[in-house]
């Protein structure tokens, strides 16, 4: 066994992908090969159905959650919608939050209210593939056809009323053909989705289990902070470290781009030794403020030329026969999204590839900078997944990601660099500023019978587009 | 650096670290008891909060040079199991979204009930204003406390 290489092996079992499902089917490699080593039978035949589960003889099914989960609860919704079309015991199923694996899965991001309506299709094409092999497993062993059988909570159902459960069926079920069209379940059939179903997490989060970023701690690992421009449009001017460096847990203190970085042994003490840093910054072009915020909004807004969304009826026929017309506008300033977990990220650059750990909704897209920053292949970049104390779009951006590589690089070690609370809500990338102008325009009566909205945004487009209003058409008397 | 024996979760421990070292860092970093969270570190979002001879306290505004015998408990250790009555309704009320700040929040609403078994809403507000949830599971928490106080009888 030990001569098995995980190449060889994964060649050998890759049977077949079913379109748009990605389901390949192999053995559960690190795994099977890791229980071998250490003679565990049962867990070494433990079949990997597709990228999305496994089932092992003693029953118990895996199902991999590959999108980040930041407390919108995919990492039970997903796993769900697998075990509804699987018509497994949710009791048995194990959850694991996937690392990011592009060959394995697709859009492997949290963001835009997306996973879901995305993922539906695939996950349940996932669960109802591998029932269809334990179906055909059971058919093949009770030599009966596969249309006769039915599955339950974990079993294959004979019509005598004989079963067996996916466990004992599973080592079987995994060297049969992948199907490649599999029947979903009529949604009225559902069993699992539409129920109330408890959080994965949930026991983990209310012990204080390690789940997020910042948990992740490893033998050996630096801390560090990063001083970074106390307003955009600033750069650094000069450095002085000297106190820093001679304080207590204080390891290096390295410059790069606009960043300060101070690494040490603790958070506490680069906490304290930061304060200590000496660092000048000057003007680089210019300093954004809150007035020329304000003064680009009114631009926007009064400018002619706008593109149009969606018009409806004769607008302005409408605002010209309004007995009253009322026009208000609303703004939005740059925000902090300011998660509950500050940002962090576990960084490792090695001679042969990177290695990074913690809180990102966008774990490819962190991948790619990555590499593209060290200038290496990103199949040389691994990201694994923790919990995310809240993202709200924050963790769309890999800034933060980027930045911890970056140091890794340059200390040669293990870092993970944390954001204080008031970097969070000082830098980084914020929400975008909006401004909208409403007009209604009114008959005698006070109906409606003309509306108008116009959106603008600096530096990041706004959110008037026309599928975040209502679909309902205006009626123009 | 000086030699600090605390109390944690019924445990003696030795730690090495400088005096002004917030228990928060104390508890993470050196005792690797990374339940207690940082949210803020300037007592301002109560997701370090820890309790200290049974008071809610902010761990992260609480240098170890000021605990002396006081004992502490971490959500590590407010139950073994981890079904004290409020981990209990927390989990039945089904109140994490993130659960970032949820460590914190067990915490606020175990020290209050401990002296205050049948707090009234107002009660339970003033209690558990100190403790920010960004995801907004206010709700949650209100109804899981109201429910763990029925279960500590
Ligand atoms: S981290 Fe202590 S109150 Fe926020
Ligand atoms: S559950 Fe996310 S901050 Fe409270």
């Amino acid at each position: 066994m030990e001569t098995l290489t995980k190449t060889s092996r994964r060649d050998f079992l890759k049977l077949g992908i079913a379109a748009g499902g990605g389901l390949v089917l192999s053995f559960n490699l690190s795994d099977s090969l890791a229980a071998i080593v250490k003679g565990n039978k049962s867990l070494a035949a433990t079949v990997d159905f597709n990228s999305y589960l496994s089932i092992s003889p003693d029953d118990v099914i895996t199902i991999f959650s590959p999108n980040p989960e930041l407390g919108q609860n995919i990492k039970t919704s997903f796993p769900m919608i697998v075990a509804e079309e699987l018509d497994a015991d949710w009791k048995k199923v194990k959850v694991v939050q996937a690392a990011l694996d592009v060959k394995k899965y697709d859009r492997q991001l949290t963001g835009g209210s997306g996973a879901v309506p995305h993922s539906w299709e695939r996950l349940r094409k996932a669960g109802a593939t591998a029932r269809q092999m334990l179906v055909d497993a059971a058919a093949k062993r009770w030599n009966v056809a596969a249309s006769t059988l039915s599955t339950n909570n974990g079993f294959v159902i004979h019509t005598n009323g004989t079963k067996l459960s996916y466990g004992e069926l599973a080592t079987e079920a995994g060297s049969l053909p992948v199907p490649t069209d599999v029947k979903l379940k009529n949604p009225k059939d559902f069993k699992l989705i539409g129920t109330a179903v408890a959080n994965v997490d949930n026991k983990e989060m209310i012990t204080g289990k390690p789940l997020y970023g910042l948990d992740f701690y490893r033998e050996g690992m630096l801390h560090a902070m990063i001083q970074r421009p106390a307003s955009f449009g600033m750069k650094l001017k000069s450095v002085d470290a000297t106190a820093v460096k001679s304080m207590p847990g204080i390891v290096d203190v390295v410059t790069f781009k606009n960043n300060v970085a101070i690494v040490g042994k603790s958070t506490w003490e680069i906490m304290k030794a930061r304060k200590a840093l000496k660092v000048a910054y000057e003007k680089d072009g210019n300093i954004e403020s809150t007035s020329d915020h304000d003064r680009i909004f009114k631009e926007l807004l009064d400018k002619p030329e706008a593109t149009v969304r969606r018009k409806d009826g004769d607008v302005e026929a409408a605002f010209k026969n309004a007995a009253t017309v009322i026009k208000r506008e609303y703004q939005c300033p740059f925000l902090s999204h300011a998660p509950m977990e500050p940002m962090n990220f576990f960084a490792h650059v090695k001679a042969d590839g990177v290695e990074l750990v913690g809180p990102t909704q966008t774990p490819d897209r962190a991948r790619n900078a990555t590499a593209t920053l060290l200038g290496i292949a990103p199949e040389k970049v691994t990201v694994e997944l923790t919990r995310l104390g809240g993202g709200f779009g924050r963790r769309l951006q890999a800034d933060y990601v980027v930045e911890a590589a970056e140091l890794s690089k340059l200390i040669n070690a293990p870092v993970k660099v944390t954001w204080s609370r008031e970097d969070d809500m000082m830098g980084g990338s914020y929400r975008p500023a909006v401004r909208y102008r409403f007009e209604a325009a009114l008959d005698s009566k006070g109906i409606l019978i003309g509306y108008k909205l116009r959106g603008v945004g600096v530096n990041a487009g706004n959110s008037t587009r026309e599928d975040n209003f209502l679909q309902v058409r205006w009626k123009i008397y | 650096m000086a030699t600090y024996s605390i109390h944690v979760n019924g445990e003696t421990k030795k730690v090495d670290v400088a005096a002004d070292t917030p228990l928060l860092w104390v508890l993470r970093d050196t005792l690797g008891l990374v339940g207690t969270k940082y949210g803020c570190g300037i007592a301002q979002c109560g997701a370090c909060t820890v309790h200290l001879n049974g008071t809610a306290v902010r761990s992260c505004a609480l240098p170890i040079s000021a605990i002396g015998t006081s004992k502490i408990t971490t959500i590590e250790g407010l139950s073994k199991e981890g079904d004290h009555p409020v981990q209990q309704a927390w989990q039945e009320v089904d109140v994490p979204q993130c659960g970032y700040c949820q460590a914190g929040q067990i915490m606020s609403a175990a020290a209050l009930l401990s002296k205050t078994p049948n707090p009234s809403e107002e009660q339970i507000a003033t209690a558990m204003n100190g403790n920010i949830c960004r995801c907004g599971t206010y709700h949650r928490i209100k109804e899981a406390v109201v429910l763990a106080s029925t279960k500590m009888k």
